[in-house]
C-alpha cells in the first residue's frame, strides 16, 4: 500500500517534529549541567560540552526534604482518592442509587471548578479549623483534583463488567461489601491503575495549594522547592534546573511503564467507544 | 488536566435483571429486599456525598461568603466581618484592572485553543498514518501535558529570557533582533501563550487521533478510487467526521485553559503592570499577593470567574448529552 521510501519520510518529518516539541526538555536538561559561569555565555552551549553536577549536588543538599514531602503527600492522596472514589464508582455502575444521575452531573462540574477559588476557601477554612500549613491539610486539598476524575473513571469501568459476574457472586452468598472487595475491585485492576496514576501526578504537580497552604510549613513538596529557588537566587540555573529535572521523573516513569493507562486517562470522557 | 464522566450504558435488560432477581431468591420479601439494596447503594456513596459536602461545597460556601463580606485580616482570623452585600462586586468592576484582566483571559484562552487545536489536529492526521516509530513518538508528544507546571513554566521563563535566553538567540541567528518575552508589556501575554500552547498540544493531539481512529478506512479508500486528493479527503471526510470529537475538545480545552493559573504566576505574576494578567492570576493577586491581602474582592473575582467557566461548562455537557443521545 505505501512505499518503503514514503514511510522512511514520514518517519523522518515525525522525528524532526518530535525533537521540536521537545526541544524545551532538552534545553532543561543541557542547562541543568551548565556550569555557573557558561549561564550567561553568548551563544549559549547548545551541548553541554563541559557538563558539571553542581546543580544536582544542590538538589541532593537542598531539596531531598521537599522530595520526601511531595512523595509522602503524592501517595496519601492516591490512598484518598481510592478509598473514597472506588465505592463510589461501584453504587453509582452497579448498585443503582437514587440520585446517582444528579451526583454525576455534580462530579462532572465539580472539575469545571478554577483551583485558585478552591484554594481560597481552603484558605479560609483551614485558617479557622488551625489546618494550614499541615501535610496532610494538603493531601486533602489536592484529592479535590482527582476524586471526581476517579469516580468517573470507576463508574465507566464498573459498568463494563457483566452483571452476570456479580449475580454469581451474590449466589454464592456474598454481600455487596464481598462482592465490591473480591469480585469486583480485583476485576477492575487498570481503572485502579489510571486513577492512581494521575491522581500521584496531580498531587505531585500540584502548585496552587501548596503556594497557598503550605506555605511555611516545615514539610513543603518540591513544586515550593522549585518556586523558593527560582524567588532567592535568581542566578543559579544549574542549580533550578536540576530540580526541575528531578520533579519531572515521576512523569518520565509513568510515561515508559503505563503508557496506555495515561491514554486512557486522557480521553476517558473525552471519546465514546 | 482532563475531565472524565460517566459511561451511560443502557440498562441491564429486563430478562437480564429478572435473571438476577430471581436468583436471589432470598428469605427477605422483595420490598424489603428492595429497600435494603438501596440502603447499600448509599452506604457506599456516603464517603464521598459527605467528602464532597466538607471539601467542595463549604470552601465554595466559604468563597461566596468572602466575596460577600468586608473582610480585613483581623476579622478573617475572627469571622465577624460585617456583611456588605454586593460592595466587593461592584469595587471589583470599577477597578481599573477589570477591563484587562477580563480582555487577557479572552485573549489568552481563545487564542491557546485555536493554536492548540490546530497544532493538535495537524499532528494527529499526521500521526495517523502509522510510520515506523509513529507510536513511540506520539508517547513522546505526552511529556509536555506531564510535566508538573512550574517545571515547564520556570524552563519557559528561563528560554525566554531576554538576555541569555535561547529562544532570543535563535532569533539572532535569523537577523531579528531580541525580544524582551516577560518583562515588555507587549509580550508578556504571547509568552505565556507559548508556553500553554506546549502544554496543551499533548491533550488535543490524543483525544483528536482517538477520534481518527474511529472513522472507517473504507471511506478514504473509497475516495481515492474516486480520485480525491489528500486535501479534499481532509475537508469532505476527516474535518466533518471528526466534528463531534472537535467540538468536545474545544470546549473541553475552554473550561481548562479559562483556569490556567500556575503557568502565569510563576512566569510573569500577570505583569508587567496588568500585561498578562488574567481574571484567575487577578483573584490570586488580591488575596495572596500583596502585604495586605483583599480577600474580599479577591473572592469575588474568583466567583466571576466560576460563573464564566460554568457557561462553558453546561455548554460541554449539553453537546456532550446530545452527542450521546
Amino acid at each position: 500500500m505505501k512505499s518503503p521510501a514514503s514511510s522512511r519520510r514520514h518517519t523522518a518529518v515525525g522525528l524532526l517534529l518530535t525533537g521540536i516539541m521537545l526541544f524545551p526538555v532538552y534545553w532543561m536538561l543541557n542547562v541543568s549541567l551548565t556550569p555557573q559561569q557558561d549561564m550567561r555565555k553568548s551563544p549559549p552551549d547548545l551541548f553541554p560540552l563541559h557538563p558539571t553536577f553542581e546543580g544536582y549536588r544542590a538538589v541532593l543538599h537542598d531539596q531531598m526534604p521537599y522530595l520526601g514531602t511531595s512523595l509522602l503527600i503524592g501517595l496519601g492522596t492516591v490512598a484518598a482518592t481510592l478509598v473514597l472514589a472506588a465505592p463510589a464508582g461501584y453504587s453509582l455502575a452497579k448498585l443503582r442509587p437514587r440520585g446517582g444521575g444528579i451526583l454525576g452531573l455534580a462530579l462532572l462540574v465539580a472539575q469545571m471548578i478554577p483551583g485558585i477559588v478552591m484554594a481560597m476557601g481552603f484558605y479560609g477554612v483551614f485558617l479557622n479549623l488551625g489546618l494550614l500549613n499541615s501535610w496532610w491539610g494538603l493531601i486533602i486539598a489536592d484529592s479535590t483534583i482527582a476524586v471526581p476524575f476517579g469516580v468517573m473513571i470507576f463508574t465507566a469501568f464498573m459498568s463494563g463488567i457483566p452483571d452476570e459476574l456479580t449475580a454469581a457472586a451474590r449466589i454464592d452468598g456474598a454481600g455487596s461489601w464481598r462482592t465490591f472487595w473480591s469480585v469486583v475491585l480485583p476485576v477492575s485492576r487498570n481503572a485502579v491503575v489510571t486513577v492512581s496514576l494521575f491522581s500521584f501526578l496531580w498531587a505531585w504537580s500540584d502548585f496552587v495549594f501548596a503556594n497557598t497552604l503550605d506555605g511555611g510549613g516545615d514539610l513543603r513538596p518540591i513544586t515550593l522547592g522549585i518556586y523558593r529557588y527560582i524567588g532567592n537566587n535568581n542566578q543559579e540555573w544549574n542549580a533550578i534546573m536540576a530540580t526541575a529535572v528531578v520533579a519531572s521523573v515521576p512523569a518520565a516513569v509513568l510515561l515508559v511503564l503505563a503508557q496506555r493507562y495515561v491514554a486512557a486517562g486522557v480521553t476517558a470522557g473525552a471519546v465514546k467507544d | 488536566m482532563t475531565i472524565a464522566r460517566v459511561d451511560r450504558r443502557p440498562h441491564r435488560s429486563p430478562a437480564v435483571s429478572g435473571a438476577a432477581g430471581g436468583a436471589d431468591r432470598c428469605d427477605v420479601p422483595p420490598r424489603r429486599r428492595r429497600g435494603r439494596d438501596r440502603l447499600t447503594a448509599l452506604g457506599f456513596l456516603a464517603p464521598l456525598v459527605a467528602y464532597l459536602a466538607a471539601f467542595y461545597l463549604y470552601p465554595l460556601y466559604r468563597n461566596l461568603d468572602l466575596s460577600l463580606r468586608d473582610y480585613t485580616v483581623r476579622s478573617f482570623v475572627a469571622g465577624d466581618a460585617p456583611f456588605s452585600g454586593w460592595d466587593n462586586f461592584s469595587q471589583v468592576l470599577n477597578d481599573p484592572t477589570f477591563g484587562p484582566a477580563l480582555r487577557n483571559t479572552m485573549v489568552f484562552t481563545f487564542v491557546s485553543i485555536a493554536l492548540q487545536y490546530a497544532a493538535g489536529l495537524a499532528l494527529a492526521v499526521f500521526f495517523n498514518r502509522h510510520f515506523r516509530l509513529s507510536t513511540t513518538l506520539r508517547a513522546l508528544f505526552l511529556i509536555p501535558w506531564l510535566l508538573p507546571l512550574i517545571v515547564s513554566a520556570s524552563t519557559w521563563s528561563w528560554m525566554l529570557n531576554s538576555e541569555s535566553g535561547v529562544v532570543n538567540y535563535a532569533l539572532h541567528l535569523v537577523g531579528v533582533p531580541p525580544v524582551d518575552w516577560l518583562t515588555s508589556p507587549h509580550w508578556a501575554l504571547a509568552s505565556v501563550v507559548i508556553a500553554n500552547v506546549w502544554i496543551g498540544i499533548p491533550f488535543n493531539l490524543v483525544i483528536l487521533y482517538s477520534g481518527l481512529q474511529n472513522i472507517p478506512g473504507e471511506l478514504y479508500e473509497a475516495a481515492s478510487l474516486d480520485g480525491a486528493s489528500g486535501r479534499q479527503q481532509f475537508r469532505r471526510i476527516t474535518f466533518p467526521l471528526l466534528r463531534p470529537v472537535s467540538a468536545i475538545t474545544l470546549l473541553l480545552g475552554l473550561v481548562y485553559t479559562l483556569k490556567v493559573f500556575d503557568l502565569i504566576w510563576i512566569m510573569t505574576k500577570g505583569g508587567p503592570g496588568d500585561s498578562s494578567s488574567t481574571l484567575a492570576t487577578w483573584s490570586y493577586q488580591l488575596a495572596f499577593g500583596t502585604l495586605l491581602p483583599h480577600f474580599g474582592p479577591g473572592a469575588a473575582v474568583g466567583n466571576i470567574l466560576i460563573l464564566i467557566a460554568l457557561v462553558f461548562g453546561l455548554l460541554y455537557i449539553r453537546v456532550q448529552r446530545r452527542q450521546e443521545a
